[in-house]
């Protein structure tokens, strides 16, 4: 790792202050991609501000309608936390799959959020559940969010706050993980919301993209059978060492079926 | 430089060490507790386990400065006494090491399953070993080594 300056965020004030700076300053949360990417020297911070003892972050909160998770909240903590499960079981359970069990201990929502590996699972939940990302200075809507591979919307010295997820009627998660590193290398959300089905999928393409084909036919016939001859196109998918374009459109189509028969017994 | 206070293994500890130093190499380099082990250094084999603040955690994909004010505990802090953790008699008892290397994080990983997990099942064992790799003994006497341990932990903690 190169030399780096850590510095400590008292609040989030002062975290932004340390942003405004130092312009090549990057923030840290659980670090689970930034200090591994770091001991590799793919990158080379000035300053690594630390984001994690910041307590308003780390809270969750149910109202009526929303759930809102504090971008500091570690992966075990989502998995385990009960107004979590109560409220969108299929969100726990995505938490409950990330990585291995030392990853969730550290891992944050807003850190997996700001990095938006094209394979990483909340990604999904928040297109599917049409969440909002709450920063320091605004709310950014998933659908504009997410931004294709490691890209998003969040500008220089913008730090997420919050993630306000829509509470929807029933959503399942299911994915097919990569069997080493537990990354997906398809994951499907499917919510059925007020305003109709939402099919999100992390892990096959450039980054999270909604099948909109799929939402439609489930939108008619809740049931794998509706799906069952749909496909994605797959030119757009990716393809690296572990899986060609092909094989990744076909999991799109068998790990989305799978959700969907999930749903059929979520709250 | 960051000045870091921490508690490892109940001794309270203060170090001055360059801001990109790991967790793991402060625990070996400085505290000379080697038995914690780096062996892939990409957050994948789960060699250098420790708790921190109670929850098993990857020392080598974290700062030393990130744990400023952590209770760590390592696998020298396991045995009470001169008297084996119960999930180290049990791997003791199952076999479930061969060359070793993984073993001090494998236990740490155990016991962090069995505390928040005291009777998992094969499936939940499996599930929470993903964390940690060992190229010696394909699991099986690691399984049963946990299973042995389940249930006993709980006095012991």
């Amino acid at each position: 790792m190169y030399s780096v300056n850590y510095v400590r965020a008292k609040s989030l004030k002062h975290a932004a202050e340390v942003l405004a700076q130092n312009p090549e300053a990057k923030l840290l949360a659980g670090g689970m991609t930034l200090i591994a990417t770091l001991k590799q020297r793919l990158a080379q911070p000035s300053h690594l501000v630390d984001i994690a003892g910041i307590g308003a972050l780390r809270t969750i909160r149910l109202s009526k309608d929303k759930l809102s998770i504090g971008a500091g909240a570690r992966h075990y903590e989502v998995a385990t936390s009960q107004v979590v499960r109560d409220a969108i079981p299929a969100l726990a359970y995505l938490a409950s799959q990330i990585g291995d069990p030392q990853v969730r201990n550290m891992g944050t929502i807003g850190g997996s959020l700001a990095n938006n590996d094209p394979n990483a699972d909340y990604p999904a939940a928040a297109l599917g559940l049409n969440a909002t990302i709450v920063t320091n200075r605004r709310r950014i809507k998933a659908s504009d969010y997410f931004q294709g591979m490691f890209a998003t919307a969040l500008e220089e010295g913008e730090i997420i706050t919050r993630i306000s997820f829509p509470l929807p009627k029933k959503a399942a998660y299911e994915k097919f993980p990569h069997p080493a590193s537990g990354y997906a290398m398809t994951g499907v959300f499917v919510a059925v919301t007020g305003r109709g089905v939402r099919v999100a999928v992390t892990g096959a393409g450039q980054g999270v993209f909604r099948w909109t084909q799929a939402e439609r036919a489930l939108g008619k016939n809740l049931t794998p059978e509706a799906i069952a001859k749909l496909k994605v196109d797959a030119e757009e998918m990716n393809e690296d060492m572990h899986a060609s374009r092909e094989y990744r459109a076909n999991l799109v189509n068998v790990i989305t079926r799978r959700a969907v028969a999930k749903l059929a017994s979520a709250g | 430089m960051a000045k870091i206070k921490l508690t490892v293994n109940g001794v309270k500890h203060t170090r001055e060490v360059e801001d990109r130093t790991l967790l793991a190499n402060l625990l070996r380099d400085e505290l000379k507790l080697t038995g914690t082990h780096i062996g892939c250094d990409t957050t994948q084999c789960g060699c250098c386990t420790v708790h921190m603040n109670g929850r098993a955690v990857k020392s080598c994909t974290i700062l030393a400065a990130q744990a400023d004010g952590a209770d760590i505990v390592t696998i020298e802090g396991l045995a009470k006494d001169g008297v084996l953790h119960p999930v180290q008699q049990a791997f003791t008892d199952c076999h479930a090491l061969q060359c070793g290397f993984c073993t001090p994080g494998m236990i740490m990983a155990v016991a962090g399953l069995l505390k928040d997990n005291p009777n998992p099942s094969e499936e939940e064992i499996y599930h929470g070993l993903e964390g940690n790799l060992c190229r010696c003994t394909g699991y099986i006497n690691i399984v049963k080594a946990v299973k042995q341990a389940a249930g006993q932990t709980e006095e012991a903690h």
